[in-house]
């Protein structure tokens, strides 16, 4: 060091160091991207390494079975049950949750008192335990002793075995599903209206657009595009991924009429123990996430951001 | 179809805060009126209540003689301009213009998307609003922008949207609520002239909101300055600068700030800054108030004496044509600091740190009471005897 002491700074030469910055740079992503490929990265591999073979859990041994089991799987009456019920339960949940959870909102977001209370009362499903929740729901539309059918005898109006009647059994779960999601819609188009700029409403009150519905249609509604198309794929995600309810409400019956994709990966894999069969499922099911999420993405920055 | 607008003993308050106090203004039809204040003074609130996006309290509004209290935004005849500008994000620059008029002229069937274009009317009513938008799309320069959204826009080019919305249904009274305060320096002094210019074209009446002074001086036919929830003085320009009605206008007003110099109030006498002036108020004889100095009333002088400052140079600021010269006063004078705004040819070599006389014209000396009102000073027998020789 002595030897530059001498040199001013300006002349000094920059001291030629091995450029450190990528090492650190791996160093510190290191352990995200350790638990990512370990967590997440590795397993999905394995669902798709599996789902080629007629391994079973717990077996010794595996054979390579290509794609043996996706035809199995397109030639199942079960599965395509089970695929059409979920996607019948999805359009019907996804609707009606965004719908409602939106009028929620906007009611709340009006009204003056009890704000809180409303938020509370609505979000409280969400933040349940599912689980436990069917139970409770169990005993509600129990067939003689529960609420729904007393309520309704007592009205004079029909009853039914609600959770054992293949006509009712999926609406039924379709209730639940919107009941519980309905919380979680609302505390996002709360936010989402609370960042409309008020100088937008001022603006359309100004324009003449000072009806409700006008200034639903032209700012509000479109001002909530980048929620909605949130809530909308966040409902329908959590909505393909029904199984609690089932699992405890019905099992998939009667007759395979609430039979449910993730219900059919769980019964397969984990009960028939048909792991490779169950992991063709999987795929399937991962199909579908990963498409609603690309989809989400593509529509998001084309559509709804004004950009 | 330009209107005039008077208001009357406005009161607001929000919650506890008193926001308006009795606030009563006429403003002709056709003139360019700003309303001046530092934030929070009331001005936007004002302008809200114009507007009838607020509600007084007390008081009333009255558009072309038509008191409008009762009347909605839409049903007053005017148009906003925002300072967020406010457009529509996911409508097109056409769009957005085109709102107010379909609004106007479109019933609520025939403004349903797709089955409103096969309703009977509506085809034709809609070209006439496309002509229009056109039109005053042409007027703006943004012609070529009709098919962009808001999102696509620059600042400037979102302001001329805002303006092209308030101006295609030819409003009799055009509200702006700091318009070019989002837009950089270098935009603003365009678009002053530009608003300047659009308010000569259509001779309408405007109602500007502004807390910048250079904004209201420049653009007015009279400024409106308010503070506290008051308005203190409304005038053309030039006399709020030169003859402010009180302290906080005179301080308001003028970059950089009037001097304000504590002073002593003798029968013929003035003494401030430990000095005299030729100053006589006879009304605050034996008060304490205070004198108000422009900086470009400063002059240099030779050599001190009475009614000269003497101070030592603290600091200077070249502006081109002009010198703002700092001068730190004498503490046994009370102290404080003099701005002074010199001509930079006329103005010698001024060094930091040396001391300067500078003088001023009695005549443009402001004197302000105790309580900040502005008093006249009565006229000095030496003078007037000076100007008639």
């Amino acid at each position: 060091m002595r030897a530059v002491v001498d040199i001013p700074e300006a002349t000094r030469p920059v001291r030629q160091r091995p450029d450190t910055e990528p090492i650190a740079a791996c160093l510190l992503a290191a352990p995200a991207f350790a638990l990512i490929l370990l967590l997440f990265i590795l397993p999905t591999l394995a669902v798709f390494v599996i789902a080629t073979t007629d391994w079973q859990f717990g077996a010794r041994s595996l054979s390579f079975v290509g794609l043996r089991n996706f035809a199995e799987l397109l030639a199942d009456s079960t599965f395509r049950i089970s695929f059409a019920n979920t996607c019948l339960y999805v359009l019907v949940v996804v609707p009606a949750t965004t719908a409602i959870g939106l009028a929620v909102a906007l009611l709340i977001e009006s009204g003056q008192s009890l704000r809180a209370f409303y938020r509370a009362v609505h979000f409280l499903p969400f933040m349940a335990t599912l689980a436990a929740m069917a139970v409770a729901w169990e005993a509600l539309l129990h067939p003689t002793i529960g609420l729904a059918n007393q309520t309704l005898t007592a009205l004079g109006l029909p009853t039914a075995n609600w959770l054992r009647d293949e006509r009712t059994v999926l609406p039924v779960l379709g209730l639940i599903g919107i009941w519980q999601n309905l919380g979680f819609a609302m505390v996002l188009f709360l936010a989402g209206l609370k960042s409309i700029p008020s100088e937008l409403y001022d603006a359309s009150e100004i324009d003449g657009a000072d009806g409700t519905f006008d200034r639903l249609r032209i700012v509000t509604l479109p001002m909530l595009g980048p929620v909605t198309m949130f809530v909308v794929i966040v409902v329908a995600l959590r909505a393909f991924q029904t199984f609690d309810t089932v699992k405890i409400l019905t099992q998939g019956g009667p007759a395979k009429a609430s039979e449910m994709l993730l219900y059919t990966l769980y019964v397969e894999s984990f009960e028939f123990l048909r792991t490779g069969y169950g992991a063709a499922v999987t795929v399937v099911f991962l199909a579908i996430v990963v498409g609603l999420t690309l989809l989400q993405a593509r529509v998001m920055d084309k559509r709804v951001h004004y950009q | 179809m330009t209107a005039g607008l008077t208001f009357n003993g406005i009161n607001k308050s929000f919650g506890g805060a008193h926001v308006l106090r009795q606030v009563s203004l006429d403003v002709a039809s056709g003139e360019f009126l700003s309303l001046l204040g530092p934030s929070g003074c009331g001005k936007s609130t004002l302008l809200r209540i114009i507007a009838g996006l607020e509600r007084q309290d007390a008081g009333t509004v009255a558009i072309g003689g038509r008191r409008v209290d009762d009347l909605r935004p839409k049903q007053r005849d005017i148009a906003m301009v925002f300072q967020s500008y406010a457009l529509y994000p996911h409508m097109s620059v056409a769009d957005n213009i085109a709102l107010p008029l379909r609004m106007r002229r479109l019933s609520g069937m025939q403004r349903l998307p797709l089955v409103g274009g096969l309703l009977p009317g509506s085809r034709t009513t809609q070209a006439g609003i496309a002509k229009e938008v056109t039109r005053t799309a042409r007027a703006l320069g943004i012609e070529s922008l009709l098919a962009r959204k808001p999102g696509q826009l620059s600042g400037g080019q979102r302001q001329r949207v805002a303006v092209g919305r308030a101006m295609v249904r030819n409003p009799a009274i055009f509200l702006m609520d700091e318009p070019l305060s989002n837009l950089d320096a270098k935009l603003r002094v365009q678009m002053r002239a530009e608003i300047k210019e659009l308010h000569r074209r259509l001779g309408v009446t405007f109602i500007y909101v502004t807390h910048d002074q250079t904004e209201a001086m420049t653009m007015s036919d009279r400024v409106a300055v308010m503070a506290e929830g008051e308005i203190l003085q409304v005038d053309a320009p030039q006399v709020i600068y030169a003859d402010p009605a009180n302290r906080k206008v005179a301080e308001f007003v003028g970059s950089p700030k009037i001097n304000m110099l504590p002073a002593r109030f003798g029968a013929d006498l003035t003494h401030a800054a430990g000095t005299t002036f030729d100053v006589r108020a006879r009304e605050l004889a034996g008060t304490a108030g205070t004198l108000g100095i422009r900086p470009e009333a400063l002059h240099l002088a030779e050599a001190p004496g009475t009614g000269i400052f003497t101070g030592r140079v603290r600091l200077l600021e070249h502006m081109g044509s002009d010198l703002f010269v700092h001068l730190d006063l004498p503490h046994d004078g009370e102290g404080g600091t003099l701005i002074a705004r010199l001509l930079a040819e006329r103005a010698p070599q001024i060094a930091f740190g040396q001391t300067l006389h500078l003088g001023v014209r009695t005549g443009r000396i402001l004197v302000f009471a105790a309580d900040g009102r502005r008093v006249q000073p009565d006229p000095a027998p030496a003078a007037v005897l000076r100007s008639y020789a």
